[in-house]
């Protein structure tokens, strides 16, 4: 295991800090750091190409994220479906799930929070849990509805950052969600947005978007974790090699939890050779399910 | 020293070629960034009365621009809480009163001035062909526009009028009705390309790479990518705003753009759509558009247009249309009613 991961992260900077410590430290160290490999890796001492504008890191390109924090934030075992009845032995899909089989089911995933749980206030508590309950017709995924922030970063979709001497947009692949992003605060939103109002400053070489004014429709994940208009989240975007970005975000919402929390995980470039951002709007896929029942003749 | 005084000659006249006035990106290309205001009151076509007149005096302007300010001022006024409703079917009017859809005009923000390109007011955008209007359709054309705007051809009668006709009717399903009205693009292609002023939420902004262009049109949150120097997508995929490539000539941006759907953003082209725009930053700080337009299955010609694009501090609002479409649950149910009272006022 331990030369495995030493090819592993032979291009981070963890091996070259490794290769100075002696063999017990390193053999600890290793150890310890597989244990949170659900945790994005220590700092890097990767300096990455400086943008246009020549000051800050280049964070031009297409980036994804990987693994399943868009189906449950927390850590969780596989499950059938993220729409489950009770049944005499064992939960099961619901009625309008089953027709899914494999395809409707939700794979495992170690976590993207740190600390492990969401510190939900008790009733916030019992409004997630009812989500769940009620995943299909209240998931606004489900209806194609903007994703929000940070649940529109880790996506199963691509999204594009444009950067410019000072400028920085943000565009997502998935309904066409796009933010603009301000150098400077503008001051309190003037109303809540599904997109929310980002503010974009430096720390080193981290994008730190801070974003509020965000609409209380959005969930976190299809797994019911919601949010009042409260939520305030900071984003940190992080270079940690060539193709990798190291992506944090803490998030509170003084109406839902019990304090701050925060989830980590890495971006990854689409490497793809002219690889482009394609139309993936999906509102014309949920009209069958959000008007179908007033057709002129009905399908069912 | 003859060499010192030369090369100082030369670096003059070049300066003066590529406009040194206007703020450019570290690598020296003209600075496009920022929100932009597209609102005009100058229109897409010219009255017909103008013929081949390019110009409008400044009178004419002047006169124009005050009574649609008059206007305004008129449809803003206070309404009086003591007005009579207004007699079944609407009054006729553009406004709320008219008819199903009217505005009041609270609503409407489609500009207060008419443009001047080089200090001279255009009476069109279009400016070729040379009436300043869009040109003769191809019958083929006709033909396919009468079909798919047949629902507009009928007036709001209040009753199912459909159900007399033969064929699909206007209200069957969601897809029955526009793009915009499913929320899926902006109307009046405020989007396109090319990309025309509308009623309101004119604005745009840009963002700029290297190697990248972004305009978001604020109507419906849609980003145009622009690829620098790249190649057109295969044919088989097709875009909501066509596949946009981009190149500079000096200091103009010259976007080509083909692949789109068979519902581009102006309307009454097809997938064959293809559109040259260029922008060109002026001394001014304004954003100089043009584009040409052609499509070989809706007109005879291609046809161009122009406009500037004057700069603004106003945010890009989010205009989160589908998450708030009532609209379009309420227009199919409205249909079902009518259907339903029509079919029923037939028997008795």
């Amino acid at each position: 295991m331990f030369i495995t991961l030493l090819h592993f992260n032979r291009h981070s900077g963890i091996e070259r800090n490794m290769r100075k410590k002696p063999l017990l430290t390193t053999v600890l160290l290793t150890l310890f750091t597989f244990q949170l490999s659900l945790q994005v890796a220590a700092d890097s001492d990767y300096k990455a190409p400086r943008g246009p504008g020549g000051v800050n890191p280049d964070l031009n390109g297409i980036w994804q994220a990987l693994g399943e924090a868009h189906f449950d934030l927390e850590r969780h075992m596989a499950r059938a479906s993220m729409a489950l009845r009770e049944a005499p032995l064992g939960p099961v899909p619901a009625k309008r799930a089953v027709a899914f089989g494999a395809v409707g089911s939700v794979p495992p995933g170690l976590g993207v929070v740190e600390g492990g749980k969401i510190p939900y206030k008790a009733e916030a508590l019992k409004i997630r849990d009812e989500n769940r309950k009620n995943w299909l017709d209240r998931d606004p995924e489900i209806k194609c509805y903007l994703p929000g922030v940070p649940r529109a970063t880790y996506m199963p979709y691509p999204f594009q950052i444009l950067q410019g001497d000072k400028d920085l947009f943000i565009s997502y692949q998935y309904a066409s969600a796009a933010r603009s992003i301000y150098s400077e605060d503008p001051g309190p939103a003037p109303i809540d947005t599904w997109m929310g109002q980002s503010v974009a400053s430096w720390d080193g070489d981290t994008l730190v978007l801070d974003v509020t004014g965000l609409h209380p429709g959005t969930w976190l994940d299809r797994a019911g974790n919601h949010h009042s208009d409260q939520l305030h989240v900071i984003e940190r975007y992080t270079p940690m090699g060539p193709n990798h970005l190291k992506y944090e975000a803490t998030i509170e919402d003084p109406q839902v939890y019990t304090r701050p929390w925060k989830i980590s995980l890495p971006l990854y470039r689409r490497m793809e050779a002219d690889f482009q951002i394609l139309d993936f709007k999906c509102v014309e896929f949920v009209e069958e399910l959000l008007y179908g029942q007033w057709r002129r003749n009905p399908l069912d | 020293m003859k060499i010192k005084v030369l090369s100082l000659l030369i670096a003059a006249t070049l300066s003066q070629s590529l406009a040194a006035d206007i703020p450019r990106t570290a690598n020296g290309k003209p600075d496009l960034n920022g929100n932009y205001n597209t609102a005009t009151l100058t229109p897409l076509q010219r009255p017909i009365a103008f013929g081949d007149s390019l110009y409008l005096s400044k009178e004419a302007a002047d006169k124009i621009v005050a009574a649609v300010a008059a206007e305004k001022a008129e449809g803003d006024k206070q309404i009086d809480g003591d007005r009579e409703a207004p007699p079944a079917g609407g009054d006729g009017s553009q406004g709320a009163a008219g008819n199903v859809g009217g505005y009041n005009s609270f609503w409407i923000d489609n500009g207060d001035s008419r443009f001047e390109i080089d200090g001279k007011f255009r009476t069109s955008i279009i400016y070729k062909p040379d009436n300043g209007r869009l040109p003769k359709m191809l019958p083929v054309a006709q033909k396919r526009l009468s079909k798919l705007y047949a629902r507009y051809a009928k007036k709001n009668t209040g009753s199912a009028w459909w159900l007399e006709t033969d064929g699909p009717g206007p209200y069957d399903g969601p897809e029955s009705n526009t793009p915009s009205d499913r929320c899926l693009q902006g109307f009046g292609s405020t989007g396109g390309p090319p990309m025309m002023p509308v009623l309101y939420n004119n604005y745009k902004q840009i963002i700029q790479s290297e190697d990248h262009i972004m305009i978001l049109v604020e109507m419906v949150h849609d980003v145009r990518t622009i690829r620098l120097n790249s190649e057109h997508i295969s044919r088989d995929i097709r875009k909501w705003m066509g596949d946009s490539i981009g190149h500079w000539e000096g200091d103009t941006l010259v976007v080509d753009t083909t692949n789109f759907t068979d519902t581009p953003g102006f309307g009454r082209a097809t997938r064959d759509l293809h559109v040259v725009e260029r922008f060109t930053l002026k001394e001014d700080n304004t954003l100089h558009y043009q584009f040409t337009a052609e499509d070989p299955n809706t007109w005879s010609e291609p046809w161009s247009g122009e406009y500037p694009w004057p700069r603004s501090d106003s945010p890009v609002y989010e205009y989160a249309c589908h998450e708030g479409n009532y609209a379009m649950g309420n227009i199919l149910r409205g249909a079902r009613i009518l259907e339903a009272e029509t079919t029923q006022k037939a028997k008795n």
